[in-house]
């Protein structure tokens, strides 16, 4: 058994913002973090390698300084890895990196499709979901989304958890498949020193655009059907009245509830 | 002289002639070229007289032929493409509320549109009722797709996507909007993918409007989508203009719904179409009759950081209920482990759209505030007289919220 485990690495959301005179986004002093939805499905994966045996193999798409999300992989377990970059593949929407990851994943398999492929439920930078379900159209691939457990039989057919809107689902089904797996899958484990010291050494395999075979029309800003036209800050929202109410609790829930009858919301 | 569609590699070819006889259009020739290789000729393509069918790159052994890319990528006869469609999200027997929610946006952005486009709704299932297609009509809908197929009795990622991608390449829409749900996050992505186009997640502004396209400085009509990204610390304006149709997913509470207007006549076409089958077996449905769905309710009492302790958030169910309302939380609440993530209000959370949102201890991280933006009215109590949420708080109580509430809670018992 093959498992791919899709990666990305985010900028740190909680400290990106807009330089008010240029209305450029403001990158300086933003950390990169690995993106924290993507700490589960590597631990799925692991769980298959140590249960069927499973190839565990790593792939995430970003700048030079992305390889470390395959470091951390490899020192938890993980058996492999690529780092898919180039210059070429900037700017790409969730089409076009579905598009590159896609290739990139037929590539380290030999032209063939992994029995799993899986992502996390999405990532915090753009919090879209969307290149999970669009590396399956790509792979030919049942799409399976927002898996809470996975187990696997020993005929090799899967039995997973999906949360719904409103309530669950239970389904069967064989692989292939590519999933999106929830934070509820697993707890990541620790890397042991040595996995760490064995990373750290470890060759990282980059692939650009002619290693993957990519059409170059189809990759990077060139090969994304949407285009971001304006960024600006958020509207805010002027605020209302304010009561002082420190040291004097009463006052303040008097303030409430006058303020709930004006508006008729209590009785 | 017009560029050609194909190009010939100098250095690969070797003369051979096998592209001359492989071209069905007499579009290539072998000219002289003394020293370039062995035979002392080279192909060469009359740009007027190729058709573009590339019959000559797998006919050339020495992968000497090359198609030259078009400039820019994109949907082709990009005109051919009308009408806006809204995705009816059902589940069993009932239609999803964001699908009114999207109705009455697509109203607005029909008239927007002009030019005689119609708005229409998907709906798929098995064995529907004809009052779920008449209350679409009755929110707006001109055109009723709808798919009845027993493979469609549940929701199947795979099947769903079939179905919506047969019906965008038999109708060809311009727009298609569903909600960013955990049905249409997932499906709705993979259509975009199968049918190539873009999709644009969670928008929480949309309007059709003249715009330039920057590539071929044509004038066309396009979807403006706006939507938060970087955790709702920047709004972007996203649009998607080579490619059809421009897609969109919006949350549920974003868009206000329209009243219902019966009288309003619509045609339903029933779409035979023949699907993939399922590629996941249902074994159950579990669904949990205490789930709870926050963005249901027209009032939230909801808990931040600030309450310090799981027994301090137990109090705010007390005032939940004299109020007549339901409890929710912010992010840290959950990671706290004091409430279930269907509680959290937020970017990663639910947004919601209740009359009253009284909140305890919540400072008002951006991503939160994203959830809480269609509130009709805020309520604050905070110890930090700086806390972002008094920015938008329609009253604001800068006090100790563990004096505040329990006096709340007593004025209101009274």
């Amino acid at each position: 058994m093959h498992v791919v485990v899709c990666m990305k690495q985010v900028p740190d959301t909680t400290n990106v913002r807009i330089n008010p005179e240029t209305n450029t986004l403001m990158r300086e002093g933003v950390e990169s973090i690995i993106n924290p939805f993507d700490e589960y499905a590597p631990e799925e994966a692991l769980r298959l390698k140590d249960s069927c045996g499973a190839r565990v193999t790593v792939v995430t798409m970003g700048p030079p300084q992305a390889a470390v999300v395959i470091r951390e992989a490899l020192a938890r377990g993980a058996d492999d890895g690529a780092l898919v970059s180039s210059r070429a593949f900037g700017g790409a929407d969730t089409l076009a990196t579905s598009y590159t990851l896609s290739m990139a994943i037929r590539k380290l398999c030999g032209g063939k499709t992994p029995d799993l492929v899986l992502f996390g439920k999405q990532a915090i930078d753009g919090d879209t979901a969307q290149v999970g379900p669009g590396v399956s159209e790509f792979l030919e691939v049942p799409l399976v989304t927002y898996v809470k457990s996975l187990e696997v039989a020993a005929d090799g057919a899967y039995r997973v958890t999906t949360v719904m809107d409103d309530g669950e689902q239970v389904v069967e089904g064989r692989f292939p498949a590519v999933m999106t797996v929830l934070k509820e899958a697993a707890v990541p484990r620790f890397a042991p020193l040595a996995g760490w010291m064995a990373a750290a050494k470890a060759k990282i395999e980059v692939l650009d655009e002619k290693a993957v075979d990519a059409d170059p029309i189809r990759i990077g800003l060139k090969g994304s059907p949407t285009k971001v036209v304006t960024i600006f800050p958020p509207p805010v929202k002027g605020g209302g009245e304010k009561i002082d109410a420190r040291g004097d609790g009463e006052k303040g829930a008097k303030a409430i509830a006058a303020f709930l009858q004006k508006k008729g919301l209590v009785k | 002289m017009a560029d050609a569609p194909i190009l010939i590699d100098r250095a690969k070819c070797v003369g051979c002639g096998k592209c001359v006889k492989g071209c069905g259009f007499g579009a290539l020739s072998l000219v002289d070229a003394p020293g370039a290789n062995k035979l002392g000729r080279l192909a060469e393509v009359d740009a007027a007289a190729c058709k573009a069918c590339f019959a000559c790159i797998p006919a050339c052994p020495f992968k000497a032929i090359a198609q030259v890319k078009q400039q820019i990528y994109g949907t082709e006869d990009l005109e051919s493409y009308r009408d806006i469609w809204v995705f009816a999200e059902q589940s069993h027997g009932r239609i999803a509320e964001v699908a009114f929610e999207l109705l009455a946006k697509g109203l607005e952005l029909k008239a927007q549109r002009g030019e005689g486009a119609r708005l229409c709704a998907v709906l798929l299932g098995s064995a529907l009722a004809p009052d779920l297609e008449q209350s679409l009509v009755a929110a707006g809908a001109d055109i009723v797709y709808k798919v009845d197929d027993p493979s469609l009795a549940e929701y199947e990622a795979n099947v769903y996507v079939d179905a919506v991608a047969q019906l965008v390449a038999k109708h060809r829409p311009e727009v298609i909007l569903a909600g960013a749900t955990a049905v249409g996050r997932a499906f709705f992505a993979r259509v975009a993918v199968k049918v190539r186009t873009g999709l644009t997640a969670d928008c929480t502004m949309l309007k059709i409007e003249s715009t330039k396209n920057k590539d071929t400085g044509a004038m066309q009509m396009l979807l403006h989508q706006t939507r938060p990204a970087f955790g709702g610390n920047i709004m972007a304006t996203i649009m998607t203009p080579n490619h059809r149709p421009q897609m969109a997913t919006v949350r549920p509470k974003v868009f206000k719904k329209a009243p219902p207007d019966p009288s309003r006549k619509g045609e339903v076409l029933l779409e035979a179409l023949k699907l993939i089958t399922p590629q996941t077996r249902l074994v159950k449905t579990v669904r949990d009759p205490d789930a709870i769905d926050i963005a249901a309710h027209d009032i939230l009492i909801s808990g931040g950081r600030g309450l310090k302790k799981e027994e301090n958030f137990k109090l705010l169910f007390r005032l939940a209920e004299l109020l007549g309302g339901e409890v929710s939380c912010s992010r840290a609440v959950v990671d706290a482990g004091w409430a279930p993530v269907a509680r959290q209000v937020g970017q990663t959370g639910k947004t919601v759209a209740p009359k009253l949102y009284l909140c305890f201890g919540i400072s008002g991280a951006i991503q939160h505030l994203e959830g809480i933006r269609g509130a009709d009215t805020i309520i604050a109590v905070n110890s930090d007289p700086n806390a972002p949420i008094f920015g938008v708080a329609d009253l604001g109580i800068v006090g100790d919220l563990f004096e505040v509430l329990p006096a709340l809670i007593k004025e209101l018992e009274k």
